[in-house]
């Protein structure tokens, strides 16, 4: 066996060394170039609730917020990560254990039924909500009100569910914004 | 039971939804297992093939490779209910999905790695893609481990059904009308893949299984005989599962692949599909082609069915085989119908072979006997909305089949959605324009009480109360994501008077927990919901025992409420409710011997004599019947029923369909939740759009040509329509408070209403699903020529 593993090691790779905010804290790790954020969020920083679901960038349930804009981490290459701001579902929780109110508004409003796409879903309106705040533009966009059920639909295009039929799913981003307002 | 109830009915949000949020929920994916190995299977590259070598000596030398294996390296049992299906395949290929050999590796890069060093070498064939064609004489067997009980030895399961005097009710129809409907491949695509995580332990020759299975128990009596092991030295733990909708209903190659390699490495092993294997290699809605013969008297009441089914088994058998026992429910007793024959036959083709799925074969039959109810409707000049009420079911009675329905909501579901999508008013639409609107009705019956498909259809349950005042449930049912936990929660802090944080749910262990069917049939409310309930009586009159010691009183009636257990005022003085209320506002005047804290009874009865625990089991078995071999009984406690009434607008350009509103009433019995109820419903609806409209998994010559997500079709957040919902409350005495079982329903009659509504605003007529633009475009255009023909 110890022959074996030691064999697995000689398989190497190049590596790169990159160092990035991870959930408000700085983290550094040697990554392959092929490597994408995704694999490297959930096998080297063991973060689970990032969720992989196709792997080819169409179901959204592994969106995380790099620089607070949404991304499919699982086709978002992690050397890309360097030197950038990554925000997992994990780093939606307070210290305290308290929900942050995009999760909390998915809870109370019945949007969460298996949950496997839940994590994308609610770091996808964590974006919208970012957008809204005016305090992190999105490319220049700064965006004034609250958003309307249509634009919540177009914004959440990319994150697939098979349980709920997305109606409070909706109905939790709608609350969300007017309880915010 | 209590009246005045607290907690059921109410909104309650999933009591496991914040750990789902939250990334501390443990998925199979996220299991990490100490010296864990990663496993990969390798499948066929032909659907139809001789294997005449597999060379697997270059992978095993592949360093980090632990562990390769093929059929010769295994001894093991076939699998499914026919024992069709070889766990890894030897000397011939059957399907797409077949697999070959298998790998298990320090990572998942070196075990892919790996697959691509096996060698095999295949004579390819012509395989046999069309159900027909399989049936001729001159085809060849495609599934040679079955063989003899048939007429053709290419038919794997046949199922035969009549009631009353079909060449009687045949004289009496004004009308009969033929046609031939064709229900396509449609795929789960759960948001989590298949995946399982197997450890061996060689000391004591266990096996623990972390698998998404949704019927734990029966899936470890399968695994022990795949496997020739001793069922109890099999355990299976259930991670949180992503996404069930059935198919989980079934084990596959690749669990007992995935514990064979645990067997040999002695270490633990993972699988996890990727999106393509899932499209590919899970199983799928039974395709099918349904000719329906259909006929009315003149004043418009239902004659006869008479159904013919032909379904593409592909290579071997799994669930999809069975959806006759649900199908046949439909033809035989949706509606009331004097006289039915049913014949329906499964038949092995080299193509993907089909599981179960939400709804079991309901969408497929609802779709055509609804279609269907339309064009005698068009035949007779009569209303759609007319023809149905005339003859929809009613409470009292009991079908052709044997169906007892002791509370129907039939009539009033119709009522209910005509009324509100003013049916009657739309049903008319604008003969001219680009974009048409149309208006379609369907409903549909299915079981609301559990199905007796086994000899038991029965719910083990294990409620104990420790010395703190907590409940824990340990309930043989499983939480697939539809809220089960939560609406058995829910009914143990009603009936015990105790705060729903105060609830745990045990559920996951087939170690710990109490055996049950599983979950399918839309039974846990119903079914675990009975069996808690029954478990609680139990216990309670245990507490009441010391309870009424403690409180020096001969009476046995108590009411549990606020962590307390309240004497009842049974001398006819005050109603005990009035009582209670003012119990809730000045606790603390009411004399000590009228209540005593439920956590001290407890700790009493464990520290007092004769010292005992506050637990109690019971094993709730449905009143239901198993069926005789002529399918007929009454195979569930109750049953449900819905109706839809679907307005649509088509663009007349380019054939796309928009769905606008769907109004939706169902018989749930009772509301116990309806933020649940609502979660069910449009969830279920949403899949019966895109089984309308946009999904079909693409299958040429046995290959999958749409393995992903972006050429298989569903719906995202931008397509959904504006969803009604109206629940009918039949208050069945059967079920826990009067509710029934909700979660296939609302998907059944979507496709059929959706399908109604097109042909209405276009005047076409459409047979097939999903309802494409190119399906529509072509209908246009054939009665574009046929106008010009006629003039």
């Amino acid at each position: 066996m110890r022959e074996r593993m030691k064999k697995v090691k000689s398989v190497q790779y190049p590596q790169h060394e990159i160092s990035f905010i991870l959930n408000g804290k700085k983290v550094s790790c040697k990554t392959k170039g092929s490597a994408v954020l995704l694999d490297v969020i959930r096998d080297v920083f063991e973060l689970k609730g990032t969720k992989p679901g196709c792997h080819e960038g169409e179901c959204g349930a592994c969106t995380v917020l790099v620089d607070n804009v949404p991304v499919n981490s699982c086709l978002f290459l992690a050397v890309n990560a360097d030197g950038k701001n990554i925000l997992t579902v994990e780093g939606l929780l307070h210290a305290d254990g308290t929900l942050d109110p995009v999760q909390e508004s998915l809870v109370q409003n019945g949007a969460v039924q298996c949950g496997f796409c839940s994590s994308g879903m609610a770091m996808s309106l964590k974006a919208l909500v970012h957008q809204y705040e005016n305090a992190h533009p999105v490319a220049g966009e700064i965006k004034k009100g609250i958003p309307s059920r249509d634009e919540i639909k177009k914004h959440l295009e990319g994150n697939l569910c098979r349980c709920t039929g997305y109606v409070k799913i909706l109905d939790a981003a709608e609350k969300l914004f007017l309880n915010n307002e | 039971m209590k009246k005045n109830l607290k907690v059921i009915g109410k909104p309650i949000p999933k009591h496991d939804a914040r750990s789902r949020i939250t990334g501390e929920a443990v998925y199979g994916h996220d299991i990490v297992l100490p010296h864990m190995l990663h496993g990969v299977i390798l499948r066929t590259e032909h659907p139809s093939a001789i294997i005449e070598s597999i060379d697997v000596s270059a992978a095993k030398k592949l360093p980090g490779v632990v562990c390769v294996i093929t059929a010769d390296d295994v001894d093991v049992n076939n699998i499914s209910y026919k024992r069709d299906h070889p766990i890894l395949k030897k000397n011939e290929v059957n399907c797409i999905r077949d697999e070959i050999a298998a790998v298990a590796a320090e990572t998942k890069e070196i075990a892919r790695q790996a697959l691509k060093l096996i060698k095999v070498k295949y004579k390819i064939r012509k395989g046999i893609y069309d159900p027909h064609e399989a049936l001729k004489k001159d085809a060849p067997q495609i599934n040679k481990f079955i063989g003899g009980k048939f007429s053709n030895k290419n038919i794997a399961e046949t199922f035969h059904y009549e009631h009353g005097n079909l060449a009687e009710e045949k004289k009496k129809s004004a009308v009969t009308i033929t046609r031939r409907f064709t229900l396509p491949r449609v795929t789960h695509a759960c948001m989590a893949t298949s995946n399982i995580t197997a450890h061996y332990t060689k000391t004591d020759k266990k096996l623990l299984l972390y698998s998404s299975t949704q019927v734990p128990f029966l899936y470890q009596r399968d695994m022990a005989h795949a496997l020739k092991m001793n069922p109890s030295d099999i355990r299976i733990i259930q991670p949180v599962i992503g996404g069930g909708f059935g198919s989980k209903l079934d084990m596959y190659p690749f669990e007992p692949i995935c514990a064979l390699l645990s067997i040999k490495t002695g270490r633990p092993v993972q699988i996890l599909y990727s999106r393509e294997e899932e499209f590919i290699a899970s199983p799928t809605r039974q395709p099918m082609i349904i000719d329906l013969t259909v006929g009315a008297d003149a004043k418009g009441n239902f004659t006869f069915r008479e159904i013919n089914i032909i379904k593409d088994n592909g290579a071997y058998t799994s669930w999809g085989a069975t959806t006759p026992f649900v199908i046949m429910q439909a033809f035989s007793s949706l509606y009331k119908i004097p006289a039915c024959c049913f014949d329906a036959m499964a038949v092995y083709t080299n193509n993907v072979f089909a599981g179960s799925f939400r709804g079991y074969g309901n969408p497929q039959a609802t779709f055509a006997l609804e279609r269907m109810i339309d064009l005698l409707a068009d035949e007779l000049g009569m209303g759609k909305a007319e023809i149905r009420l005339l003859n929809a079911n009613e409470k009292g009675e009991v079908t052709g089949q044997g169906l007892h329905y002791e509370t129907c909501g039939h009539k009033e579901c119709l009522e209910t959605v005509i009324a509100k999508s003013h049916f009657k008013k739309k049903k008319s639409p604008e003969k001219s324009g680009r974009y048409k609107r149309g208006i379609g009705l369907a409903s549909m019956l299915h079981v609301g009480g559990g199905a007796k498909i086994y000899r038991s259809d029965g719910c083990g349950t294990t409620v104990k109360i420790d010395p703190y005042g907590f409940c824990t449930v340990i309930t043989g049912s499983t939480e697939i994501g539809q809220g089960s936990e939560t609406v058995l929660a829910m009914m143990a802090a009603e009936e015990l008077g105790i705060d729903l944080n105060k609830i745990k749910i045990i559920n996951t262990d087939t170690d710990v927990k109490p055996w049950d069917v599983g979950v399918h049939a839309s039974r846990t409310s119903f079914v675990a919901g009975n069996s808690l309930l029954g478990a609680i009586k139990i216990l309670k009159e245990k507490l009441n025992k010391k309870a009424a010691q403690l409180l020096n009183t001969n009476d046995s009636y108590f009411d549990y409420e606020n962590g307390n257990i309240y004497l009842q005022n049974t001398n006819g003085g005050e109603p005990a409710n009035a009582k209670k209320n003012s119990v809730l506002k000045k606790n603390s005047e009411i004399p000590d011997s009228s209540f005593v804290k439920l956590d001290k009874v407890v700790r009493e009865m464990h520290f007092g004599e004769p010292n005992e625990l506050a637990i109690a089991s019971y094993f709730y078995e449905p009143s239901s019947k198993f069926q005789d071999k002529t399918f007929k009984g009454n195979v569930s406690g109750t049953y449900a029923f819905a109706s839809q009434s679907i307005e649509v607008e088509v663009d007349t350009y380019t054939g796309n369909v928009k769905v606008l509103d769907i109004y939706v009433a169902q018989d749930v019995g009772k509301v116990l939740n309806p933020l649940l109820l609502d979660g069910q419903i449009e969830g279920g609806i949403l899949q019966g759009v895109g089984y309308a409209l946009s999904e079909e998994l693409l299958v040429k010559e046995g290959r999958i040509l749409n393995p992903n997500f972006h050429n298989y079709k569903m719906l995202t957040a931008a397509d959904i329509p504006n969803i009604h919902f109206y629940p009918v409350e039949t208050n069945d005495k059967q079920g826990p408070y009067g509710a029934k079982g909700v979660g296939e329903a609302p998907l059944i009659p979507t496709a059929a209403a959706i399908a109604n509504a097109v042909c209405n605003a276009l005047a076409i007529e459409l047979l097939d699903l999903p309802v494409t633009p190119e399906k529509i475009l072509k209908a246009l255009a054939e009665k574009e020529k046929l106008k010009k023909q006629t003039v």
